[in-house]
């Protein structure tokens, strides 16, 4: 809609509000709908910004106004923001050996992370404001120590051999091994990590590893422990070397000092070597996670084991369980022989009996049948009867006694009894088991 | 996602390396921004877009155009379009596309693939969940770039369909923590695409209702994005499996198949697999060709029986034998802005993304369906667009940047619900003008589908005399006012005079009228026109210079309540008032 085509209308006479302005609706709930917006886009990092802190449109502007301003304040002055310390004002040029390179240049906070373009900058303005021609026309003349120093320390720190040996002195950026009592609050990780990043400043081969934290992989910390025990470092000490005199008259005592520099300089090499072992030595002794990383080693090396001894007990049991088995099986076999043993004698004891019992009825059912006779059996007679009855018996086995006996009990007839007799021997003699001329009394 | 992602902490903000990623089911981007201007990267093979394909022999790995080879020679063991099966259960997934590699299998419900990946001669095919897929193929990604950048990539934004659900937002998420890849966030795909062309220096942000049609290889999404203020909405979207590249391939995959038989008979190319992987590549490698010149040539090399194939195909026959699939397109994009509400008429700018978008009848057929008002924006028809298909990982890219600097639970929280879920306006809100011949006219300034809180300022002139103006500020919304042709008479639709007073919704057009004047229009004529709706306030500027300009700033609070600000531009104090 192109706004030079329309123009607002002219107000109508007799219109008046309050302050010049009337409310005549609103926005209801109705006249919105609720819609997601797609996270995305640096509006939308905007619109989070306003709604999680709660800020208007005008209030967020201002806000964010600001901070770009004070950005670019920052971006001008970060370099010298630091405050000069008056000490360090007051120092000799000539001691330029015991003065903090960096902190002349008011780059502390970076030191050796500083980039060659942050020394320069830095330079240029510690230059502009110590210059000694400033100062003599503020009417301090001759003050020109200060800036000497300045000019030393660029001097240094903008020749990477001097630097690198500078750096390797400057204590500044150590970073301390953590106490037993900072540990204790428990920021092992970080608190070891920041030692070891600044360790790691005189690495030859880079990348790093880093320190990691208790999420870290047995492989990570095995390499960062690796890498440190096997620590590349370009730390050398010619820096505090002593200075050799440099005439020419006396050429032995320059020697000498050389000489003993040298010396120096190896004893502190192997004096900082050592040192950076015990520091991972105390390290690695609290670290939590090689403790832990040992014990998985182990608990999987004693799973083996104790599989092992599992096997083999089990093993055993069950040898010992067979055997028992066996045992008792063969307990139980033998126990049942005896008790079959025995068995069989009551059944022959009972089967004796039986036969015993049938044998009596046998020869009472001829004695009930008074021997076959009437009156009074004479004594030849019954033995006769009596000697054929013994005859059977002997030759039919138990069970025919047995039924021999059931048909003669109950029988009190003496015909009839003789009957059951003859029939008997009748089938013995038709079996061929008896001869008809063996029996005297039975015959028909 | 917030609620979905167990991940784990990543890396502080300081030593991120973060890359925008577009993990597609045909071909995935990953892209790089170097002082605020994203690029899109190119592999160690020099592809820009890689191929979403994995393959193995003897135990190597190859991926992207490397492996897309292989799917004539090996495709047994090279796994394609897997990317939209990730988080989802095997009784769900439309396995056609697989058909020509190796087939998606189901484990305990879940989807995997089982490929040789070792190499040995006995070692057993490994059956890959599609989670382990998409790790792999996801560090491949992420070791191009990080050979490109020359650091190890630690974080990535990636681009996501707008249907993706939680659970597959999760999977993604899961299988890039997986190859060592911390996610800053997942976007969604369409927005990515207007971020991508909103992030360019000489765009403005503006209050525009914006189609994104991104045709891939395997499916087309479009999605109606109401860009308002640099917020963007999704109002409605649409996802299509049967209008994608992989149609387009099917048809001069088809065409050629047919032209080899005249030539040859004998059997049919397609009924063996070998010679059918052969056509489908040849045919994507024409169709691409096709997009940039006018005539290509497809040649294969022992399509068949030992036979040799050649042959040319120029583009008006191939968009003769693909209209179908062509105008399909037209349709999908049409019912989108139809879900949506809304009328062709009321969209500003049609985006076009993804590798499909190359084609240029695609993008005119568009052009044909919007008025001249809008803007198509695709290779064929501005040539300033974007290369389609690096919009989205562009877009990813520059998300990516903006928010590498922040703590993870940062952005969690920014992206969750409470902040991203908004009241939207329905109705615009603007001033009551007049026009010239002495209608009202509405002027919005507020548009409908705002997110609130908004803040909008419009300048307006008053009379030019000069004097004391009303300053009206009223809802609005639009209707669509279809105008019959009136043959031979071209008189306009002169309802104006009697329009001056009343506040009838169907008088405020007739300033648009003296363009219609002359055309010879045989269609009829539609046009978007403004209704004035309940008046919310009015304010009184007093005294206003000949000339001026009336400044009025509208400020909807994310209670609905409405502040109104007016002033005359150059002018101190002014009226504010609160609804």
């Amino acid at each position: 809609m192109a706004a030079t085509l329309v123009s607002l209308p002219a107000l109508p006479e007799r219109w008046a509000a309050e302050k010049d302005f009337k409310s005549v609706g609103k926005l209801t709930k109705d006249s919105a709908t609720q819609r997601t917006i797609e996270p995305v886009g640096p509006h939308f990092l905007a619109h989070a910004r306003r709604a999680r802190h709660k800020r208007t449109f005008s209030e967020d502007d201002r806000i964010q106004a600001q901070e770009r301003a004070k950005k670019v304040e920052e971006d001008n002055d970060s370099e010298i923001s630091e405050p000069e310390d008056p000490m360090m004002l007051q120092r000799e040029a000539k001691d330029w050996k015991g003065q903090d390179h960096y902190k002349v240049l008011g780059l502390s906070k970076y030191r050796y992370k500083a980039t060659e373009d942050q020394i320069k900058r830095a330079h240029r303005k510690k230059v502009l404001k110590h210059h000694p021609d400033k100062k003599a026309a503020a009417g301090r003349t001759e003050d020109d120590n200060f800036f000497k120093c300045i000019q030393k320390a660029t001097e240094v720190l903008l020749d990477p051999v001097k630097r690198r040996q500078f750096d390797s002195v400057d204590s500044e950026a150590d970073v301390e091994p953590p106490t037993k009592k900072q540990l204790v609050k428990g920021n092992f990780y970080k608190l070891w990590g920041s030692v070891f990043k600044a360790e790691a400043r005189f690495s030859k081969t880079k990348p790093v590893p880093l320190f990691g934290d208790n999420k870290s992989t047995k492989e990570e910390v095995e390499n960062f422990y690796n890498f440190f025990y096997n620590f590349d470092s370009w730390r050398s000490f010619e820096y505090l070397d002593e200075d050799v005199p440099d005439d020419n008259e006396n050429r032995d005592q320059k020697r000498h000092m050389e000489r003993k520099n040298t010396n120096a300089r190896k004893k502190k090499k192997a004096e900082d070597n050592a040192r950076l072992r015990k520091l991972l030595d105390d390290c690695s002794a609290a670290d939590e996670r090689i403790k832990r990383f040992r014990q998985e080693a182990n608990a999987a090396k004693n799973k083996k084991r104790l599989e092992k001894e599992a096997a083999e007990k089990k093993a055993a049991e069950d040898a010992a369980a067979k055997k028992e088995a066996d045992e008792k099986a063969a307990k139980e076999a033998e126990e049942k022989a005896k008790v079959d043993r025995e068995a069989n004698k009551k059944a022959k004891e009972a089967a004796k009996n039986a036969v015993k019992k049938n044998k009596r009825v046998l020869r009472g059912s001829v004695k009930d049948a008074n021997y076959f006779v009437t009156g009074d059996a004479p004594a030849s007679t019954i033995e006769a009867v009596l000697g054929d009855i013994d005859l059977v018996q002997a030759k039919i086995d138990p069970d025919e006694i047995a039924a021999l006996s059931a048909k003669l009990t109950g029988l009190k007839v003496a015909d009839e009894i003789k009957g059951v007799w003859t029939d008997e021997v009748k089938r013995l003699v038709g079996a061929g088991k008896l001869k008809g001329d063996e029996i005297k009394a039975l015959k028909s | 996602m917030s609620e979905t992602k167990p991940q784990k902490p990543g890396p502080a903000p300081g030593d991120r390396a973060a890359i925008g990623i577009t993990f597609g089911n045909s071909n995935s981007s990953i892209a790089v921004t170097v002082d605020d201007k994203a690029e899109v990267v190119a592999n160690e093979d020099g592809d820009r877009q890689i191929p979403t394909i994995l393959s193995y022999i003897d135990g190597e790995e190859y991926y992207g155009q490397q492996a897309k080879a292989f799917l004539v020679r090996n495709p047994k063991n090279t796994i394609a379009y897997f990317r939209d099966f990730l988080g989802k259960d095997f009784k769900s997934i439309d396995p056609t596309h697989n058909h020509a590699s190796v087939h998606p299998q189901d484990v305990d419900g879940t989807v995997a693939f089982t490929v040789k990946d070792k190499a040995g001669e006995d070692d057993e095919p490994s059956t890959l969940p599609v989670s382990e897929v998409s790790t792999r193929y996801i560090r491949r990604l992420v070791t191009a770039a990080s050979e490109y950048l020359g650091k190890k990539v630690t974080s990535a934004v990636i681009t996501v369909p707008t249907n993706f659900t939680d659970k597959q937002k999760a999977a993604l998420v899961a299988a890039a923590n997986a190859a060592d890849l911390e996610v800053l966030q997942l976007i969604s795909e369409p927005v990515a695409a207007v971020l991508a062309y909103d992030a360019r220096p000489e765009a403005e942000i503006k209050d525009k209702i914006v189609v994104v049609a991104e045709l891939g290889g395997t499916r087309s999404d479009v999605a109606v994005v109401a860009s308002r203020g640099g917020l963007y909405t999704i109002l409605a979207t649409a996802h299509d499996y049967e209008f994608a590249g992989a149609a387009l391939d099917k048809i001069l995959i088809d065409h050629f198949a047919k032209e080899f038989m005249k030539r040859h008979p004998g059997a049919d190319p397609r009924e063996n697999a070998r010679s059918l992987a052969k056509l489908k590549l040849e045919s994507e490698a024409t169709k691409k060709a096709l997009s940039i010149g006018n005539n290509a040539s497809f040649s294969i090399e022992s399509l068949s029986e030992g036979i040799d194939f050649a042959s040319t195909i120029n583009r008006l026959r191939y968009e003769t034998i693909a209209r179908n699939v062509l105008e399909g397109f037209n349709r999908l994009v049409e019912s989108v802005v139809k879900k949506a509400g809304l009328d062709v008429l009321d969209v500003d700018e049609v985006i076009l993304s993804g590798g499909t978008s190359h084609t240029p009848r695609i993008a005119t057929n568009l052009g044909s369906i919007f008025p001249s008002s809008t803007t198509i924006l695709a290779p064929a028809t501005i040539l300033t667009a974007i290369n389609p298909s690096e919009l989205l990982a562009r877009g990813a890219a520059l998300q990516a940047s903006l928010i590498q600097e922040y703590e993870a639970e940062d952005i969690d929280q920014s992206i969750h619900a409470a902040v991203t879920t908004v009241p939207h306006i329905t109705n615009a809100i603007g001033v009551v003008s007049v026009s010239e011949s002495g209608d009202e006219v509405f002027v919005p300034v507020v548009l409908p589908d705002t997110a609130v809180p908004a803040r909008r300022t419009v300048y307006v002139a008053a009379p030019k005399a000069g004097g004391d103006v009303l300053v009206k500020i009223a809802e609005g919304n639009t209707h669509i006012k279809v105008t019959k042709p009136e043959p031979k008479q071209a008189a306009k639709p002169n309802g104006n005079s009697k329009a001056a007073k009343v506040e009838d919704a169907d008088d405020s057009d007739a300033d648009e009228s003296d363009f219609s004047e002359d055309e010879e229009d045989e269609e009829e004529k539609r046009e978007k026109v403004w209704n004035i709706g309940a008046t919310l306030a009015e304010a009184a500027i007093r005294g206003v210079k000949k000339g001026g300009k009336v400044e009025v700033t509208i400020n909807v609070g994310a209670d609905l309540g409405v502040t109104i600000t007016t002033r005359e531009v150059g002018a101190k104090g002014g009226v504010r008032g609160v609804l």
